[in-house]
């Protein structure tokens, strides 16, 4: 009588659920991709003069060793800075008739505050003690004010946000004329400059 | 008797390796992807800051300066002073200049004078470290900067 075998398992799959596996893993590993808050420094210059800003035109944070804030020598809790900045930047303060005249700002117009967004210095003045969890929070909130005006003159514009466009542009990803919505970026970024200055921190 | 009843063996039949050049690509894959994540080790601690208002890092320019406590391991000789770790090793606020310079020579030519420099930094040091690296940055003529945050925001706490 004859003896049955095993029959031989068929191995023809077998690459595919290999391959199978390796997608499945490779979409899962997310590749950690870095990301945070880019800056330019200053390059060290010698016998330069400070120019004169006037006082009005100055938003300066003074952020001390226990992390609290003191804006325009006055003492706010962090979740109010960017509304503050915000009104400062946007404020507009300059008469109409004078050539520094903002007309797209949609702020107070006081003129105890800014004159335009172009003459709007953010001064930051920290302790050498400050956390940097701190610091980053404040630095966080200040970019987040330039953001929203911006996304805002944008929207106005040519009805995209800023910071999307800027997004898909650096990540090569925009779709439409790059070297235009390049030029458009620039043009939002001439209406609200980031003017942040960093002291130096005081010796404690 | 009949010729064509095959002689039967009481062996098990071998199993296929047909697939295993498969497996092993796939291994082989795997670890090609996932090795080029960490090409340092810590030594630092590093629970980075929260922030929303990010931009991405351009990996293929920029140099990694970590900073923080020492991690545990490390505490007993270091002490838990705030440090600064580039490459594998601890270095000096006054030495970071020749550790920079070297992993800039590391990256292509051609973006070697488009160097962004990634600031990893622990939430809890100081930032007169932050600002001592800072001016040294500014002395080697490094100006772009990045301090790398993780999503999210400090407010929602």
């Amino acid at each position: 009588m004859a003896r049955r075998s095993a029959p031989e398992v068929n191995a023809g799959s077998m690459a595919d659920i290999a391959f199978l596996l390796l997608i499945f893993f490779l979409v899962t590993t997310t590749m950690e991709k870095d990301k945070g808050i880019a800056r330019q420094l200053p390059p060290i210059q010698e016998d330069i003069i400070p120019p004169k800003i006037k006082k009005k035109n100055l938003f300066i944070v003074l952020v001390n060793k226990n992390d609290q804030l003191l804006v325009n020598e006055n003492p706010m809790q962090l979740k109010d800075l960017r509304e503050a900045a915000i009104e400062f930047l946007d404020n507009g303060g300059a008469t109409s008739n004078s050539p520094e005249y903002c007309n797209y700002c949609k702020g107070k117009r006081l003129p105890t505050s800014s004159d335009n967004p172009n003459k709007a210095v953010i001064s930051v003045q920290n302790d050498r003690l400050t956390s940097y969890n701190t610091y980053i929070a404040v630095q966080n909130e200040l970019v987040a004010a330039y953001n929203f005006l911006r996304n805002r003159e944008s929207q106005r514009l040519y009805g995209w946000k800023f910071t999307e466009v800027k997004q898909e542009v650096d990540a090569g990803t925009y779709i439409g004329d790059m070297a235009a919505a390049q030029e458009k970026l620039k043009k939002i970024q001439q209406l609200f400059p980031l003017k942040l200055s960093e002291a130096q921190p005081k010796k404690n | 008797m009949s010729k064509f009843t095959k002689k039967k063996s009481s062996d098990l039949p071998p199993i296929s390796t047909a697939s295993l050049p498969d497996i092993v690509f796939m291994l082989l894959f795997f670890f090609m992807v996932v090795t080029v994540m960490r090409d340092t080790e810590l030594k630092v601690e590093q629970n980075l800051p929260k922030a929303d208002q990010v931009e991405k890092l351009k990996k293929d320019r920029s140099i990694f300066i970590f900073a923080g406590k020492p991690s545990t391991q490390y505490r007993k000789a270091y002490g838990d002073e705030g440090r600064i770790q580039i490459g594998d090793k601890y270095t000096d606020v006054s030495k970071i200049g020749l550790a920079l310079k070297e992993a800039q020579s590391k990256l292509i030519p051609e973006l070697q004078n488009k160097v962004v420099v990634a600031l990893k930094i622990d939430d809890d040091t100081n930032t007169g470290l932050v600002s001592d690296i800072k001016e040294k940055l500014r002395e080697l003529n490094m100006v772009k900067i990045i301090y790398i945050t993780t999503p999210g925001n400090q407010l929602e706490e």
